[in-house]
């Protein structure tokens, strides 16, 4: 496994935080027409008998480039993905890849896309060959075409080895591995890849997000859902945070770290006594308070002047601080900023470690 | 290497629909009889299921059963032979069920694939496993005495009612499968409508026997059509109009589920 990673990584590395800039820099210099729209949402909505998933949903993602949909459970992102990729229909709204309409040119919008979804869509009973070539088959793909693409995947995707084992015996790595080449095997320009890494160990993690970034700076366009902020902010030129079926933010992870702040100053007090007075001493925006670690953190813009006015406010109340620290935002500091909890608290028992004041 | 991955002119061919129906169909069909190896769960009901059932009603059941001038044996043939025939039909149901819970449909709906394949990929493979079957229950009724009198037109009748059957029965699975909202819903319901189809009938005993209701049942469904029809091919029994009522259950039945099975497909399946 070990090996499998490192292999991958000298072949996908290089280029890869270059394209990434390039492209950013292109989206901000805003020289983008509309032929270099590949996905063009607006106004999309869809319920499921009364409860609304999503509310009006509008973005575009330019060719060549990642967008991620970033949210909790029941944000409305796998409902989104859905839609792109034509499994479902609409409410109302106006979805066109490549200028081809969902709902109306369904067929050319198939043979278009790719598509990757939470769970691996691989015939179990079969080997890795045999999934790529028979979805090779069904994309109307040439046998001599499917052959090429067969043997080119299986080895980017370092599944030579395993190509003739059923697909039963593969590891969760390997499995989201051949997924991803069974939706390439056409050569789509524009993959839909929903939660790619969810549930995958670290390294084959690591291992997704450089195929991933290797087919993007092939020119394939990406859209992306996924509930962890690194994995947005490592991929996306561009990122969505959707939250109860609503846009509540966009931009790139730079411009959504800039809504929280440059940088946050974290204290961590040494007595829990002391905690409770410290969070109400601190007037700041934003102030977030976790209690099982007895640590407090907020926005800072100010730097020194801000810093030793905290401090004077706290050695004013005589409470004893044991770490003092600044960091840049993470994507969870958005998310908690923007929508007043944190993205993974499902359960309510875990709530009192991300509160609000303010 | 690395640059040909992405940046490919790899084109889809372009034929007629029809085409594509056939193209499609094949594909996930062979897809399908790959999985009657692989599985052993159907491999295990193809071959060894016709024999223990066979086994059970020659040697432990037959010797209280009076089947008159004819014996128990040369009766029973043509009963195992269709019973396993219905039987089998259940993995349509079955299959069908798993693959549209499970990933997988998710993927052949993102392709711009014909929308019916997947039923005949299911359906014919159902029709590769019940000859399998079929070959198994004859070849197993020689070796514990079986003596026919079929002549090659008898055989060959025997070969296109059974393939018939076989279908016909495919798609009330797949309607089935359609409907169930769960795989292990799709388990029992097989046998719910085939279990009482093949009992109740003239498969292992004369229906002569039975109390007047089910027998008139028994005597007017169209298993013991098809089961009358066999067994006149096969030992020369009375046929009466079994013959022509069992090819006409079988096209009607065919006619009726086809297009109930592709509407259901398309409004499940199609967003």
């Amino acid at each position: 496994m070990l090996f499998e990673s490192a292999y991958l990584i000298t072949r996908f590395g290089k280029m890869n935080n270059k394209s990434k800039k390039d492209v950013n820099e292109q989206m901000l210099s805003g020289t983008t027409g509309a032929d270099d729209v590949a996905v063009s949402v607006k106004g999309l909505r869809k319920s499921f008998k009364n409860v609304t998933v999503l509310d009006g949903i509008d973005f575009d993602i330019q060719k060549g480039t990642v967008l991620a949909l970033l949210g909790p459970n029941g944000a409305g992102k796998t409902t989104t993905v859905h839609i792109l990729s034509t499994l479902l229909l609409p409410d109302s709204g106006s979805i066109k890849i490549n200028n081809f309409d969902v709902v109306k040119q369904v067929n050319k919008v198939r043979s278009l896309i790719g598509l990757t979804g939470q769970y691996a869509a691989l015939d179990e009973y079969l080997t890795a060959r045999e999934n790529l070539q028979m979805i090779g088959r069904l994309y109307r793909l040439s046998h001599k075409d499917i052959g090429r693409r067969t043997d080119e995947l299986l080895e980017l995707f370092d599944l030579v080895h395993a190509s003739n084992r059923a697909v039963k015996t593969y590891s969760g790595g390997m499995r989201r591995r051949l997924d991803l080449a069974v939706s390439l095997i056409a050569s789509p320009p524009i993959l839909f890849l929903d939660e790619p890494t969810t549930g995958l160990d670290p390294q084959s993690r690591l291992i997704m997000w450089d195929i991933v970034k290797h087919l993007v700076s092939g020119g394939t366009t990406v859209l992306l859902t996924t509930q962890d902020m690194d994995e947005a902010d490592h991929l996306a030129n561009k990122i969505i945070v959707m939250n109860g079926g609503k846009i509540i933010a966009e931009g790139t992870s730079e411009e959504l770290k800039l809504l929280v702040g440059s940088e946050r100053l974290e204290i961590t007090v040494i007595n829990e006594e002391d905690f409770e007075r410290a969070a109400t001493i601190i007037q700041e925006e934003n102030l977030r308070i976790e209690k099982s670690s007895k640590k407090l953190s907020f926005a800072t813009k100010g730097g020194v002047h801000q810093l030793k006015q905290v401090l004077s406010q706290l050695d004013e109340a005589k409470i004893e601080v044991e770490n003092i620290s600044f960091h840049s935002p993470t994507m969870d500091d958005v998310f908690l900023t923007l929508t007043g909890h944190m993205t993974n608290t499902e359960d309510a028992g875990s709530k009192e470690d991300g509160v609000m004041i303010h | 290497m690395t640059t040909r991955f992405i940046n490919n002119d790899v084109k889809p061919e372009s034929h007629s629909r029809l085409f594509w129906l056939i193209s499609d169909s094949w594909v996930l069909a062979k897809r399908s009889i790959r999985h009657i190896t692989r599985n052993l769960d159907q491999l295990f009901s193809v071959a060894l299921f016709p024999i223990m059932f066979f086994l059970l009603f020659r040697y432990v059941f037959g010797g209280a059963i009076d089947t008159g001038s004819i014996s128990y044996v040369n009766f029973l043939v043509a009963g195992i032979f269709v019973q396993m025939l219905a039987f089998g039909a259940n993995y349509t149901t079955m299959n069908l069920a798993i693959d549209l819970q499970r990933g997988i449909v998710n993927r052949f709906k993102s392709l711009p694939i014909s929308r019916s394949a997947l039923l005949i990929g299911h359906v014919g493979a159902d029709l590769v496993r019940n000859m399998m079957t079929g070959l198994i229950v004859i070849g197993v009724s020689f070796l514990v005495g079986f003596e026919p009198v079929a002549g090659v037109i008898d055989w060959i009748l025997i070969f296109i009612l059974a393939a018939l059957f076989s279908l016909a029965i495919s798609w009330i699975s797949a309607v089935m499968g359609l409907i169930v909202k769960s795989i292990e819903a799709a388990q029992w319901t097989g046998f719910i409508v085939i279990f009482p189809l093949t009992f109740v009938s003239s498969a292992f005993v004369p229906t002569e026997t039975m109390p007047y209701a089910l027998r008139l049942f028994a005597e007017n469904q169209p298993l013991t059509h098809v089961i009358e029809a066999i067994r006149s091919w096969l030992v020369g029994t009375p046929v009466g109009d079994s013959g022509w009522l069992a090819f006409a259950w079988c096209i009607g039945i065919i006619v009726v589920t086809v297009p109930t099975a592709s509407w259901l497909f398309k409004r499940q399946t199609l967003r």
